[in-house]
C-alpha cells in the first residue's frame, strides 16, 4: 500500500543501511552526484538550444514598418478603372519583394464606406484572398480574376465567385507632396470594415477575426 | 619427426589444401590473410560483427515475397536523395536574388549537373510513392499489429517528415512555380485556427516572403529534417531487426502434429 511504504521509507542513508553513510545524510553521495551530472547536462543543453530556437522564432515577433511609397501624381489615376502599380513589400530581395497594387480614385458611387484621410484613392492588393496567388484586373468584365482556383471579385474587391473567404486586401493611401502614396496593408471583412492585415485564406467575418489573430507586430493604423 | 598416425577426430583434422594454395596462389592467400586480420583488428576492438550479423542474417518467415522489399527500396531512395542532395548543395545559393541563377548554372553548365539534379527531383517523387506502397504493404499484411505498433508510429512520422521535405524542397529551385506553390502552401498552413498565422510567420520568417525565407527553407530541408529522418530510420530498422518480419496473412500456421514436440 502506498501509505505504508511512505511511512516505512528510511529518512536518512544510515537508516537505509547504505555503507559509508554519514549521520543525518538524506541523499546518498552517489545519488547526489548522479543528479548533479544530469542537471549540469540538462542546463548545458538548454543553454544552446534555447538561444538557437529563439533566433528561429524571433521573426514572428519582429516589428515591420511598411514605409509609404509614392506611385505617381494624382493625374495618373481616374475613378473608372484601375491602374496597376508596383510597390516593394520587402526591400533587398529583388522581384520577390515586389507586389502589384491596383489603384484608382475613390468613386462615391462604388465606394460606400466612410470617407477618411486614407481612402481618397483606393489601392487594392493583387494577392488573392483564397491562397495568395496574384489576381489580375480584367477591365472588360470589371472583375479581379485569380488564375489558380477561380476566385473572382467585383470592382470593389468583394468576392463574387470561387473560394476566397473575404474581399481583397487594401492599402492605405494618401497624397503627399503632389504624389499619391501607398502605405501599409489592411484587411477588410465583407462589410468593408478595416482589420489588421491577415494572411490569405483566413476569413475575418464573425468568429474568424478571433481564431485568425493578426500578428501582434503588424497592425492597421490606429483610429481607422 | 616420425610420421605417426594419430587417431585425430575428423573435426580437428586440418582441412585439405585448396588448389589455389598450391604454390602460385600463395600471394592471394597472404592478401586474404591481411584483409581478414584487418577486419579482425577492428572487430576485436568494436565487436561490430555481432551487430552486423544480428542485423543482416535474420530468420524470415515462409511466404516472404517481393512486397517485403518496399521498405529497403524506400531506404535506398532516401540514400539517393542524401547523396545527390549533398553534392547539389555545393552549387546551390539560398539567396532570393541568386538562387534561380545558381540552379540554372547547375543544370546547364555543370558536368552531369542536370542528371544529378534530375535524380534528386524525380527521386523525391519516387520516395513518396515508395513510402505509400510500403505503408500499404504493412497495412494489408497486418504487419502493424502487436507488437509492432511502435514501428507503425515511427513510420507515419517518417512519412510526414518526408512530406515536409517535399514541401521545403519544392521552393528551392525558386522559379515561378516553386515560389507561388510555396505562397499557396504557407497560406494553407495559415488557415489552421489560432496557431496557423503564427506558424506561417515562422515559416516565412516574417509577415511577408522575405530575405531569409529561402535560407530558412533550405536549412530545414538539408539539415533539420534529414537529421531527424536518419535518426528515425535507425530506430525503424532496429525495431524491424528486433521484432522480425511477419508472414503474409495467407500463410497458415503449421499444424503438422509431428512438428509439435510437446503435444506428441
Amino acid at each position: 500500500m502506498p501509505d505504508d511504504s511512505k511511512k516505512n521509507k528510511p529518512k536518512t542513508t544510515s537508516e537505509a543501511g547504505i555503507p559509508g553513510a554519514f549521520e543525518g545524510e538524506t541523499v546518498s553521495r552517489r545519488r547526489f552526484m548522479t543528479g548533479t551530472a544530469h542537471g549540469a547536462g540538462a542546463i548545458a543543453a538548454t543553454a544552446f538550444t534555447l538561444p538557437a530556437l529563439a533566433i528561429g522564432l524571433a521573426p514572428v515577433f519582429e516589428k515591420h514598418e511598411q514605409p509609404w511609397q509614392a506611385v505617381g501624381p494624382p493625374e495618373d489615376f481616374d475613378d473608372k478603372s484601375y491602374i496597376p502599380k508596383t510597390i516593394t513589400t520587402t526591400a533587398g530581395v529583388g522581384e520577390v519583394g515586389k507586389s502589384t497594387v491596383y489603384v484608382r480614385k475613390r468613386n462615391a458611387q462604388i465606394d460606400t464606406e466612410k470617407r477618411d484621410e486614407y481612402n481618397a484613392y483606393i489601392a487594392i492588393s493583387s494577392r488573392c484572398m483564397h491562397l495568395g496567388c496574384p489576381v489580375r484586373y480584367v477591365a472588360a468584365s470589371e472583375m479581379f480574376i485569380c488564375p489558380c482556383h477561380g476566385g473572382a471579385y467585383d470592382k470593389e474587391g468583394k468576392v463574387t465567385a470561387g473560394p476566397p473567404p473575404r474581399p481583397l486586401d487594401r492599402f492605405y493611401t494618401r497624397v503627399k507632396d503632389g504624389l499619391v502614396e501607398i502605405g501599409p496593408r489592411f484587411s477588410v471583412n465583407s462589410e468593408m470594415r478595416r482589420f489588421s492585415p491577415r494572411d490569405p485564406g483566413q476569413p475575418i467575418d464573425g468568429i474568424g477575426q478571433y481564431i485568425y489573430p493578426a500578428r501582434p507586430t503588424v497592425r492597421k493604423l490606429p483610429g481607422t | 619427426m616420425p610420421k605417426l598416425k594419430l587417431p585425430i577426430p575428423p573435426g580437428l583434422k586440418p582441412p585439405p589444401k585448396r588448389p589455389s594454395e598450391n604454390g602460385h596462389g600463395e600471394e592471394r592467400g597472404r592478401l586474404k590473410e591481411a584483409g581478414v586480420s584487418a577486419v579482425d583488428w577492428i572487430d576485436e576492438r568494436t565487436a561490430l560483427s555481432g551487430g552486423a550479423r544480428w542485423m543482416m542474417f535474420r530468420k524470415i518467415p515462409r511466404g516472404t515475397n517481393w512486397f517485403y522489399t518496399l521498405g529497403s527500396a524506400t531506404l535506398f531512395a532516401f540514400l539517393s536523395q542524401t547523396v545527390t542532395g549533398v553534392f547539389l548543395a555545393m552549387y546551390y545559393d539560398p539567396n532570393a536574388t541568386r538562387a534561380y541563377e545558381s540552379i540554372r548554372y547547375l543544370t546547364n553548365e555543370v558536368f552531369l549537373g542536370e542528371l544529378v539534379r534530375g535524380m534528386h527531383k524525380w527521386g523525391s517523387t519516387v520516395m513518396v510513392v515508395l513510402i505509400f506502397l510500403h505503408m500499404g504493404r504493412t497495412f494489408f499484411f497486418g504487419a502493424y499489429k502487436y507488437p509492432r505498433e511502435m514501428n507503425w508510429v515511427i513510420g507515419v512520422a517518417l512519412l510526414i517528415l518526408t512530406l515536409f521535405m517535399s514541401f521545403t524542397g519544392y521552393l528551392l529551385p525558386f522559379d515561378q512555380r516553386s515560389f507561388w506553390a510555396t505562397i499557396v502552401g504557407v497560406a494553407i498552413n495559415g488557415t489552421g485556427p489560432l496557431v496557423g498565422p503564427y506558424l506561417s510567420d515562422f515559416m516565412r520568417a516574417g509577415p511577408e516572403f522575405g530575405a531569409t525565407t529561402l535560407a530558412r527553407f533550405y536549412a530545414i530541408h538539408m539539415l533539420l529534417l534529414p537529421g531527424i529522418i536518419a535518426a528515425l530510420i535507425g530506430a525503424h530498422l532496429y525495431l524491424v531487426a528486433r521484432q522480425g518480419t511477419t508472414a503474409p496473412p495467407w500463410m497458415k500456421a503449421d499444424n503438422d502434429p509431428k512438428l509439435r514436440r510437446d503435444e506428441a
